[in-house]
C-alpha cells in the first residue's frame, strides 16, 4: 500500500530529523538558552556568594553598574581599544591578503605562515609578549633591540606616562588575529571574476590604485563588512590579553587599573567578589552594547541588505 | 528506503568499525555519557568508609605538595577507614575555590582567607569547638580575629606569612648607606643604588601599588575598615599615597621583571639592590646570597609613624555543606592542632612561614636568629591584616584610586573620597 509506505517513510524521515537535530538542540538549550534565562534572573537578584536567583531586587544591579565609574570607564577603555585594533587589523590583513594573492610561487607557504599565529592560545601569546618580548629588563627582547641604538630600557607594562602597554596589547592581538582575517580576505579576493580586471585593463585602467579602488575594494564589500563585524565583536569581548598582561586578580592587580575592559571588570566582580547578580547584569549591558554597535554598523555599511 | 544505511558509518568514516544496530549505538552512547558524568563527581578511595577531599593552592616551595600528601597518608594510617584526597590547585585558586563552593561538589576541607560573605552564604562551618581555652590562648589575638566573623571562628590558621624589605648589605655599604628608617630614606637609598643595569628597589611590576597599598598607610597610622566603617579617607592616608608617588616618580623602581615581588629573583639576580618580598623566600635568598642580605619591616612613613608589615597566610576551613563535617573537623584538629611536628615541618621545612601556634613559634630553631628572627619580631609588633568584611570590590576601588594617584599624578584627597564612597556602597551591600 503506497500510502502506508509513504507515511512510514515520513516517520522515518521525522525520526532521522530529530535524531540529528536533537543533540544540537539539547546542547543549545542546556549550554545557551538555560544559562541566558538563568543569567537574566540572576541579574535581577542580590546574588552574593550564590548562583541561585531568588532575592529579587528589580533593576538595582543594572542601576548600580550604570552609575559605577569603574564600569563606565571600562566601556570607554574597550571603545578606545576597538578604535585602535579594528582598523589596524582590517588594513594589515587586507594588505597581507593582497600581497599573498599576488605571489605566484609559494602562495600556500605564505598563507600558512601568516595563519599559524591564529592557532596560538591568547594566554600563551600574552605571556610571551609580557615576559620575553616586552619585559622591562635590559635583556628583554625589545629593550635589547632598542639598546643597539643606544636607547635606555623601557618599562613597557606598568607606567601610565607614556602608556606603552597599549603597544603591547594591540600588537599581541594583531599578531594573533591578522592571519585569520587574511584568509577571509583571500577567499574574497579569489571570488572576484578575472573578467572585471581584464575589462578594466581594456578600458585603460592600469594596475595599482585605480583598479584597487574601483574594482577590488567594492567587490570585497561583503567580505569587508563581515571582517569588520567579527573584529569589532571580538574586540568588545577582549579579556585574555588584558587579564594576562596587565593582571586581573591576585596580588599584583595594580596594573589592571591602567586599562580594564568590561569583561575583566565583570570577571573580578562576579568571580573574585562572588557577586553574580551584578556580574550577570553587566553581561547583559555589554551584550546590548555589542548588539547596538553591530546594528549601527550594519546600517552604515548596509550589511544584510541586497547586493546592488 | 536506501539499503546501504547501515554500512554508511562503516565505509565512510573508516575508523568507526560499526556492525551493530542503531539501538546498540544509542545504548553505547548513553553508557559512555554516564561514565563521563560519574567521573565528574566525587571519587572515593576503595577500602575507605569516608573519603575527605582537601584543596590546597599551589605553593611555590619545592616539596610542599609531597608534604601534604604525606600528612594525609599518615592520618589514613592511623584511621584506615578515612581516606584523604588531596587536590593541588594551580592558577587562580581563589576563583576556582569560590566556584567549587557554589556547588554540591565542593571540597570538604580547603584553605583560604575567610570573608564575611562566605559565612553569610553558609559555605564555612564554625570551628569554635576545636578551640578550647588552652588552644585559643596559644594563638595570637590577631590570628583569631582574622579568622572570626561575628564572634565565631571559621578558620584554623596553618601558617603566618609576613613581608620583608630585603636589601643587599654589600651594595648599601658600598654606597655609604645605612638601612633606611623612613620612607624618605627609602627613596634616597633607592635613587643612590640605581645604576645603568640595576634598579634601586623592586616592589612588584605594578610599581608597588599592590604591595604597599595597605602598608604605606599603616606606616603612617592609617587604617581602612574598622567597626564596619570605611576609615581611609583621611589626610594621613592621602599623605602616605602622595609619598608613594614620590617613590614611584624617582625612576629608581624596577618595573617589568619576569617574576613579581613574591618571588626573590629580582634581588637574587641583581636586578634590584632592595626588594619587598615575603619571609617565605628567605631560605632561597640566604642560599643564593649567603650573609649578604638584611631585612626589616617596611619603614615608617615619617619619624612620627612606625614600621609596618602584613600578617598574611592561609587558614584551613571546613565546608559547611560537607556530608562528613565531623570527620573533616577531626582530621583538621589532628593535622594542625594535635601534631606540632607536622606544623613545624609545614611552616619551616620548605619556605619560611611563622607557625601560628605561639608555643611553636617561640621554640622553632630556624626563627631564632638573623633576618628570620627580626621578621617574627616585626610581625608580632606591626603585623596587620584587613578584616573579613573587606572584599575584593573594595580592593578594586582603592587600587583604582591609588593607581590614579601614583601613575596619573592626580591629587590624593579627591581620589580617596571617590573610593571611600564606593567602598561604603559595597560595605552596605555586604551587610544587608
Amino acid at each position: 500500500m503506497p500510502i502506508l509506505q509513504k507515511s512510514q517513510a515520513d516517520r522515518s524521515a521525522t525520526f532521522a530529523f530529530w535524531a540529528f537535530v536533537s543533540p544540537a538542540l539539547l546542547g543549545l538549550t542546556v549550554f545557551t538558552l538555560v544559562p541566558i534565562v538563568w543569567g537574566f534572573l540572576l541579574s535581577l537578584s542580590h546574588a552574593q556568594n550564590t548562583i541561585h536567583p531568588g532575592h529579587f531586587i528589580g533593576f538595582r544591579n543594572y542601576a548600580d553598574l550604570l552609575t559605577d565609574e569603574a564600569f563606565l570607564k571600562s566601556l570607554v577603555t574597550i571603545v578606545v581599544f576597538a578604535v585602535f585594533i579594528v582598523p589596524l587589523t582590517f588594513a594589515v590583513s587586507l594588505g597581507l591578503a593582497l600581497l599573498v594573492n599576488k605571489v605566484g610561487w609559494g602562495r600556500s607557504f605564505f598563507r600558512t605562515v601568516f595563519f599559524i599565529p591564529s592557532a596560538v592560545s591568547y594566554v600563551v601569546a600574552s605571556l610571551i609578549w609580557k615576559v620575553s618580548l616586552f619585559n622591562g629588563l635590559p635583556f628583554g627582547f625589545v629593550n635589547h633591540l632598542i639598546g643597539l641604538f643606544g636607547v635606555h630600557p623601557v618599562a613597557w607594562i606598568g607606567t601610565a606616562h607614556p602608556p606603552w602597554y597599549w603597544l603591547v596589547l594591540v600588537t599581541v592581538r594583531l599578531w594573533l588575529q591578522v592571519g585569520f582575517f587574511m584568509i577571509i580576505f583571500l577567499a574574497g579576493l579569489q571570488e572576484i571574476p578575472k573578467s572585471l580586471y581584464e575589462a578594466a585593463s581594456v578600458d585603460g585602467a592600469g594596475p595599482g590604485w585605480p583598479v584597487f579602488r574601483y574594482i577590488t575594494l567594492p567587490q570585497l564589500k561583503a567580505t569587508s563588512v563581515s571582517v569588520l563585524l567579527l573584529n569589532l565583536i571580538a574586540a568588545f569581548q577582549a579579556f585574555d590579553e588584558f587579564y594576562n598582561i596587565l593582571g586581573g586578580s591576585g596580588a599584583s592587580i595594580g596594573n589592571a587599573s591602567l586599562a580594564r575592559p568590561p569583561l575583566v571588570y565583570l570577571y573580578s566582580l562576579a568571580l573574585s567578589n562572588q557577586d553574580f547578580g551584578r556580574g550577570a547584569a553587566g553581561g547583559f549591558i555589554l551584550t546590548a552594547l555589542i548588539f547596538a554597535v553591530t546594528l549601527l554598523q550594519g546600517r552604515i555599511f548596509g550589511f544584510g541588505g541586497s547586493e546592488k | 528506503m536506501r539499503t546501504n544505511d547501515a554500512p554508511l558509518l562503516h565505509t565512510q568514516t573508516g575508523f568507526v568499525n560499526w556492525h551493530g544496530s542503531r539501538r546498540d549505538f544509542l545504548r553505547g552512547v548513553t553508557v559512555a555519557a554516564g561514565v563521563l558524568l560519574v567521573g565528574c563527581g566525587h571519587s572515593s578511595v576503595p577500602g575507605a568508609r569516608v573519603t575527605l577531599t582537601q584543596w590546597y593552592h599551589q605553593y611555590g616551595e619545592k616539596g610542599t605538595q609531597e608534604a601534604v600528601v604525606r600528612y594525609a597518608k599518615a592520618y589514613t594510617a592511623l584511621h584506615p577507614d578515612i581516606a584523604i584526597q588531596v587536590v593541588w590547585v594551580p592558577g587562580d585558586y581563589g576563583t576556582k575555590l569560590s566556584t567549587a563552593l557554589l556547588t554540591r561538589g565542593g571540597p570538604d576541607i580547603f584553605e583560604g582567607q575567610i570573608t564575611k560573605p562566605m559565612v553569610t552564604a553558609e559555605q564555612v562551618a564554625p570551628l569554635d569547638d576545636l578551640f578550647p581555652p588552652a588552644v585559643r590562648s596559644d594563638f595570637s589575638p590577631r590570628d583569631l580575629a582574622q579568622n572570626s566573623v561575628d564572634g565565631k571562628i571559621y578558620g584554623l590558621k596553618m601558617l603566618d606569612d609576613t613581608g620583608i624589605l630585603y636589601y643587599r648589605k654589600s651594595l648599601l655599604k658600598a654606597a655609604g648607606l645605612a638601612p633606611p628608617k623612613t620612607m624618605d630614606e627609602v627613596i634616597a637609598a633607592a635613587k643612590k643604588l640605581t645604576t645603568g643595569t640595576r634598579k634601586g628597589l623592586f616592589l612588584g611590576n605594578d610599581g608597588g601599588v599592590a604591595a604597599l597599598i595597605n602598608i604605606a598607610p599603616w606606616s603612617a597610622g592609617g587604617d581602612f575598615l574598622a567597626d564596619n566603617k570605611i576609615v581611609f579617607n583621611t589626610p594621613q592616608v592621602a599623605g602616605a599615597y602622595e609619598k608613594m608617588r614620590e617613590l614611584s616618580d624617582s625612576g629608581a623602581l624596577l618595573i617589568g621583571a619576569p617574576t613579581d615581588w613574591w618571588e626573590a629573583d629580582a634581588l637574587v639576580q641583581g636586578q634590584a639592590a632592595m626588594q619587598w618580598g615575603g619571609l617565605w623566600s628567605y631560605p632561597t635568598i640566604a642560599k643564593a646570597l649567603g650573609g649578604d642580605v638584611g631585612g626589616m619591616a617596611w619603614p615608617a612613613l615619617e619619624t612620627s609613624g612606625h614600621p609596618a608589615t602584613f600578617l598574611g597566610g592561609w587558614s584551613a576551613m571546613v565546608n559547611a555543606q560537607s556530608n562528613q563535617l565531623e570527620e573533616a573537623k577531626r582530621y583538621l584538629k589532628w593535622l594542625w592542632l594535635d601534631s606540632p611536628k607536622i606544623q613545624e615541618d609545614w611552616c619551616l621545612g620548605y619556605g619560611f612561614h611563622v607557625p601560628p601556634r605561639l608555643s611553636l613559634a617561640r621554640s622553632a630553631a630556624p626563627l631564632q636568629a638573623g633576618v628570620a628572627a627580626g621578621a617574627v619580631k616585626d610581625l608580632n609588633s606591626w603585623g596587620r591584616s584587613l578584616p573579613p568584611e573587606w572584599n575584593s570590590a573594595m580592593g578594586t576601588a582603592l587600587t583604582d584610586a591609588v593607581t590614579n594617584i601614583l601613575k596619573e599624578g592626580r591629587p590624593a584627597a579627591p581620589e580617596l573620597a571617590v573610593a571611600a564612597k564606593k567602598c561604603e556602597r559595597e560595605l552596605s551591600r555586604l551587610l544587608e
